[in-house]
């Protein structure tokens, strides 16, 4: 949309100044304290993003290191999506009145305040798109998502580089952003590259102190994309994908099941994962009572559950279920894969089971490793 | 815009204990233009709320003008408590949601319906449309399967079908030792026999539990009646109703929006893999 236009690092407080003067709150990453991984908080000030902070990520593992580097955005990913700041992980959607016999019911009004967020990489803001397909193009529109959509401000950044656990790139979702923000940066080792992707995002860059960015700024940025091309992992191509239906009796599923501890930390990291459960919340003195819902996993127990029957009954449905769902059964609901290659389930998954591996393995496209599966009956605490 | 969350308030005002666990409820919505506005689909079902506990999916079984019929089993925990609401008890209501049985594609051909367990209540609102407008259809065969007779709802109504042109009426109790007059022993399985219909013009509903249907569409696929024809009435955890919760998916199939009600070759595959 526009040109590609350059700021020294120095005027990225600026930025994040403009933004809150635009009548945004900043969210960005930051460390979150005592626990060694990168999350989307709201931020005051640069001093609070991750400087010199990259993160190294493998199956079931993920560690911040210091570099010394003066990049704000040295990191790949963070440990939770953006998906929190749209889809809220618990919420009130109305409550109940009894009052003389009669109920009356009242929506939340979602009064949603206006929310940007610094630093958003293209797998999450793939994701973003994909939930809007979810919550508001479909026949029915999710109010309090829409709120909150509505008033999102995206200031993207490109990759620099990837972790091991990253496949963007054969999903099509990066690690190059193209679309669907409204300001991009590229972190180069002395400032930013910025585009500008709409209104909202020109008129907060007005007053920066840009100048048009140099070849050899264009050229940096280029080859650091080019390095975050470089992935170690890569899906099976969407004809393979389109077979998976055709494996859900595969002796694999088994094989993932005796690993897999049905925890849902896949799906709580995951940026498209949208299933959640209903509750109330009756009031004690029993006048009112709230009617909530928050996050729910395909890994419970009670998540197909109809009366006397859960339907996936193990782990080896759910498990099957999940990356069936992602891989294949997204494509008739939604056009597309449900996976933007973000490489969290992987990473945050305490057996350390690899969801893309495993997609291959299941396809045939790789053979399944030797795994050893640690067994756990108490004898190593006797001894 | 409205919020497809948002119950509106019904009153109970009028209610039938049919058997020991099965109730039926008329409600009455307490805003005349929600009344006035509601309109439903023969095999689209609503979103019954209880104050404080919750919702669960129940179809609709008719929608006499400002009344809406619902046949409920107490089985889970607000179905339950719902049995013991007193007359006049406001409730809440969202819908209607969901595929509908085929009526119209039915017209000019054999009506089959198969049903079991409480499978019933789904179908009925559709078997007494079929009646209604009996010479727009061909043959119309009932099949219904219970375990024990005393299961049974509204024997005295499939007595009164049973006397009319063109239908057969057959029943089966799968776990009771006496036969009764009109009633075979079995399950649903020892009525298809028996059963009289084109198989090559007819137009299969079924609602019943999913080995039942699948057992069934399998069979009659067997005999000749082409898969397009045969449509199935899916259960499965619902908290929405709109497609959005994720919990009743069966593959790529949300069976809120997408059904409840399928053809079977859109479920049958799927079907066919166990705990998917």
């Amino acid at each position: 949309m526009s040109d590609m236009q350059y700021f020294p690092r120095a005027a990225l407080a600026g930025l994040i100044e403009a933004i809150r003067d635009a009548g945004y709150r900043v969210i960005g990453p930051r460390e979150e304290t005592g626990q060694g991984g990168l999350v989307y908080r709201e931020i005051d000030g640069v001093e609070d993003l991750p400087q010199g902070l990259h993160d190294r990520q493998e199956p079931g593992r993920y560690r911040l290191e210091k570099t010394g580097s003066p990049r704000y955005f040295a990191w790949v990913n963070t440990a939770s999506a953006i998906k929190s700041f749209v889809y809220a992980p618990r919420e009130k959607l109305w409550r109940a009145v009894r009052k003389e016999g009669r109920m009356h019911f009242e929506a939340v009004e979602r009064d949603a305040g206006k929310t940007a967020i610094l630093g958003v990489r293209a797998c999450d803001l793939a994701a973003l798109d994909l939930q809007d397909a979810h919550f508001l193009r479909g026949k029915f529109v999710d109010p309090y998502y829409q709120a909150r959509r509505e008033k999102l401000l995206l200031v993207a950044v490109n990759c620099s580089h990837a972790a091991a656990t990253c496949f963007c790139a054969s999903t099509g979702d990066g690690p190059e952003v193209v679309g669907g923000y409204d300001i991009l940066l590229d972190e180069l080792e002395d400032g930013y590259l910025l585009r500008v992707g709409s209104t909202r995002g020109a008129v907060i860059v007005a007053d920066l102190p840009l100048e048009p960015a140099s070849t050899a700024q264009r050229e940096a940025a280029w080859a650091q994309l080019q390095q975050a091309r470089g992935q170690q992992r890569a899906l099976p191509a969407a004809p393979d994908l389109a077979r998976l239906g055709e494996h859900l009796e595969s002796a694999r599923w088994t094989r993932i099941a005796d690993r897999c501890l049905s925890c849902g930390n896949c799906t709580a990291v995951c940026p498209t994962c949208f299933c959640h459960r209903e509750f109330e919340v009756p009031a004690l003195d029993g006048k009112s009572t709230e009617h909530w819902r928050d996050a729910d996993s395909c890994f419970n127990e009670d998540h197909s559950y109809i009366v006397g029957e859960v339907v996936r009954h193990g782990t080896r449905e759910r498990y099957r279920q999940w990356m069936t769902h992602k891989l294949f059964n997204w494509v008739p609901q939604y056009g597309r894969i449900g996976c933007t290659g973000c490489g969290r389930c992987t990473t945050w998954c305490p057996a350390g089971i690899d969801f893309v591996a495993e997609a291959n393995i299941i396809l045939g496209q790789a053979e399944a490793p030797e795994i050893d599966i640690p067994r756990v009956d108490g004898s190593e605490a006797a001894q | 815009m409205t919020n497809c969350y948002l119950p509106w308030e019904a009153e109970i005002v009028e209610r039938t204990q049919e058997t020991p666990d099965i109730f039926t409820w008329k409600l009455r919505f307490t805003d005349p233009d929600v009344a006035h506005s509601y309109s439903f689909r023969h095999g689209q079902f609503n979103m019954l709320y209880l104050y404080g506990v919750g919702e669960v999916a129940i179809s609709v079984m008719s929608n006499d003008g400002e009344f809406l019929l619902h046949t409920i089993r107490a089985v889970g925990r607000v179905t339950k408590a719902m049995m013991e609401l007193p007359l006049g008890t406001h409730v809440g209501v969202r819908g209607p949601f969901g595929s509908a049985w085929p009526l119209d594609q039915a017209k000019g051909k054999d009506v089959v319906f198969v049903t079991a367990g409480l499978g019933c209540a789904p179908v009925t609102s559709s078997i007494k449309h079929v009646v209604s407008q009996r010479a727009d259809y061909g043959r119309l065969v009932i099949m219904q399967s219970v375990r024990h007779r005393n299961e049974g709802l509204w024997e005295p109504q499939y007595d009164a079908w049973r006397e009319l042109p063109d239908t057969q009426v057959l029943l089966t109790a799968s776990r009771d030792k006496t036969r009764w007059p009109h009633w075979q022993l079995g399950r649903v399985s020892v009525l298809l026999d028996e059963a009289q219909y084109d198989k090559h013009n007819c137009v299969v509903m079924m609602c019943g539990p999913d080995a039942m249907m699948a057992d069934t569409a399998r069979t009659l696929v067997e005999l000749g009646v082409p898969g397009e024809a045969i449509h199935v009435s899916l259960e499965r955890n619902m908290q929405c109703a709109v497609g959005h919760c994720g919990h009743c998916q069966l593959g790529a199939h949300f069976v809120c929006k997408d059904g409840p009600i399928f053809r079977w070759p859109e479920v049958a595959e799927l079907m066919r893999v166990k705990g998917y």
